[in-house]
């Protein structure tokens, strides 16, 4: 990791690599069976139209599940669900049960609110406020009424986000001045900032350059100790890399209708190397994208 | 074999220079009814300047007219004071009340309930001055007398709709992806509105604040029913009298006899012309300076 902060710092040329260590990581993987998420038969609508059909599936406590599929299958819709973030969306309803520790976040008396803060969400394109560095992880504890020690829990936040060092003799400076990765990172360490049990990365790479995806695939490493993490991705590699789960998400076309699936679920050294379903075989050899 | 000889000179020839020809007429004529614009502008702008310059001076533009029909020397501060007066209380009601109009349409309205309420606002804003004038006469002068906050409320009514427009432009301007992430991290809708999206805009704001008091300072059809009759009068109570203001004094002077009043007339005209560019020029920079900010993101 201290080899990858180096290389952003200096600008040179990304090493051939380095992911030696990977594969002793993953092997150390998915021991927590605590459950966090337990989706039961869920649909996604938006209008009349079914975008995932039939999910079930566990997600576990400090591991990292990616989410992978050929684009369209439903990846961020189903994570987007998982923070209640579609509802904004017109036309999407939910059936079957989402289930975080027990509790359908789909219920009538559950407040969204509450739900996203629990929950954290971290975007494909880095969107830090047009305000300093330190008013952006500020703003929601202040909100949310966590006054007590903010500059503390700034400095905290920055520092699990591996970012501390890089910005910390700039704190009021705007934050769009930052680099994509570093932006990224920020992201992530406002996310971080009001202590959620669970962050959702969508696609938290895919604006990035190798560099900076690699300091935040290392990142995922470390906050993995402390957060639940569910990740999309489209690029298969980094689900190899970094997940300890992966589901392979699959578009099942009847007819004009096409509808996402949860086609295969499960350890990722099994996803890649002996899936079960021919599906998945299929997309992690590459024979369709 | 090519259909023109390759070692012609490569000059337009035939059906070509005429198509040129044509291109020329019509560049020609874009540019020249360009100019006209700028030059009916600049006309405008100079034919008051030249008659009203005469009149001009830093009496005329600090003292109070002097008392007796037709006299010399005074000045329109009274006016001026006044006018200010009447579009501050006018964008203190137009202001908040289209800043929310805006939000509830960009954040918070369907596409079905937000259709009838940008019609209502566009259809609002091409109403003649003069009815909104009338109604405003209607509602509060007839009761109460004329006053400086009946035409003030005359001017909001007016200013709401541009208001509204522009705030709502600009809160459209501000990237989706930020409304998302003040939504990610737990807090309420309005929080997000409040400390994210509306500072984000708020130069954009400025900007249709601005071109609305612009705009509202040379309304005169609802002043003439609503805040006309003061005389000499240097009352400033808006909310009790009429107000002197700008664009009645100079339909007062303009309708004297007397010389002097006449060219108090284009005085008072190219103080008020000055000012509206004044204002529209300060919108321009700000809007050109959000605008950059908004975009180097």
């Amino acid at each position: 990791m201290e080899e990858v902060s180096q290389l952003e710092t200096t600008g040179e040329a990304a090493p051939s690599t380095v992911r030696l260590a990977i594969p002793a990581r993953m092997a150390a993987a998915t021991v927590s069976t605590e459950v966090v998420y337990d989706l039961r038969d869920v649909d996604v609508y938006y209008g009349a139209t079914r975008a995932l059909g039939g999910v079930s599936m566990h997600i576990h406590k400090n591991v990292i599940t990616a989410m992978i599929g050929p684009s369209g299958c439903g990846k961020s819709t189903m994570v987007r669900t998982l923070n209640r973030m579609n509802d904004s969306v017109p036309g999407f309803h939910v059936a079957g049960e989402v289930l975080y520790h027990g509790q359908d976040i789909y219920d009538r008396i559950v407040d969204p609110v509450e739900v996203r803060r629990r929950i954290g969400m971290v975007f494909q394109r880095p969107n830090p406020f047009p305000k300093s560095i330190f008013d952006n992880i500020a703003w929601a504890p202040r909100i949310l009424g966590l006054r007590a020690d903010l500059q503390d829990r700034v400095e905290s936040a920055l520092r699990r986000a591996a970012l501390w060092d890089e910005v910390k003799d700039r704190l009021k400076q705007s934050a769009l001045g930052l680099s994509g990765g570093q932006q990224q990172r920020l992201c992530i360490a406002r996310a971080i900032a009001i202590e959620p049990e669970v962050l959702l990365l969508d696609e938290p790479c895919s604006a990035l350059d190798p560099i900076a995806t690699a300091a935040v695939e290392d990142l995922m490493f470390e906050l993995k100790r402390d957060y639940t993490l569910v990740i999309v991705t489209h690029n298969m590699q980094q689900a190899m890399r970094v997940a300890d789960r992966t589901a392979f998400f699959s578009l099942d076309v009847e007819g004009d209708k096409r509808t996402g699936v949860l086609v295969e679920y499960d350890e990722t050294a099994k996803i890649f190397s002996g899936p079960t379903d021919r599906r998945t075989e299929d997309y992690v050899t590459g024979r369709f994208g | 074999m090519a259909a023109v000889d390759p070692f012609a000179p490569l000059v337009a020839t035939g059906n070509l220079r005429r198509r040129r020809r044509i291109d020329l007429i019509m560049r020609g004529s874009a540019t020249a009814a360009a100019v006209v614009a700028v030059a009916i502008l600049g006309i405008v702008i100079f034919s008051v300047a030249q008659r009203g310059a005469s009149a001009l001076s830093i009496s005329f533009l600090t003292q109070d007219p002097s008392v007796g029909l037709g006299a010399a020397g005074g000045g329109i501060a009274n006016a001026i004071i006044g006018s200010v007066l009447i579009v501050a209380v006018a964008t203190a009601i137009a202001l908040p009340l289209g800043v929310l109009i805006a939000i509830y349409l960009t954040e918070f309205a369907t596409p079905r309930t937000a259709a009838p309420i940008r019609l209502a606002l566009d259809l609002l804003n091409g109403t003649p001055t003069i009815v909104i004038g009338v109604f405003v006469f209607g509602l509060l002068v007839v009761a109460h007398g004329q006053s400086g906050l009946a035409a003030s409320i005359a001017l909001a009514v007016i200013m709401l709709p541009l208001m509204a427009r522009t705030t709502q432009e600009m809160l459209l301007l501000v990237p989706h992806d930020l409304r998302d992430a003040a939504h990610a991290l737990g807090t309420r809708r309005w929080r997000g509105i409040v400390g994210i999206v509306l500072p984000s805009a708020l130069g954009g704001i400025l900007t249709g604040a601005v071109l609305a008091i612009a705009r509202a300072f040379g309304e005169t059809a609802p002043l003439i029913l609503c805040d006309s009759i003061f005389g000499n009068g240097t009352s400033l109570n808006v909310f009790g009298t009429a107000v002197p203001n700008i664009p009645i004094d100079i339909y007062h002077y303009s309708e004297s006899g007397f010389p002097n009043d006449k060219a108090r007339a284009w005085g008072a005209a190219l103080v008020l012309i000055v000012m509206i560019l004044a204002g529209n020029l300060a919108a321009r920079v700000i809007l050109a300076r959000q605008r950059r900010r908004m975009l180097a993101r």
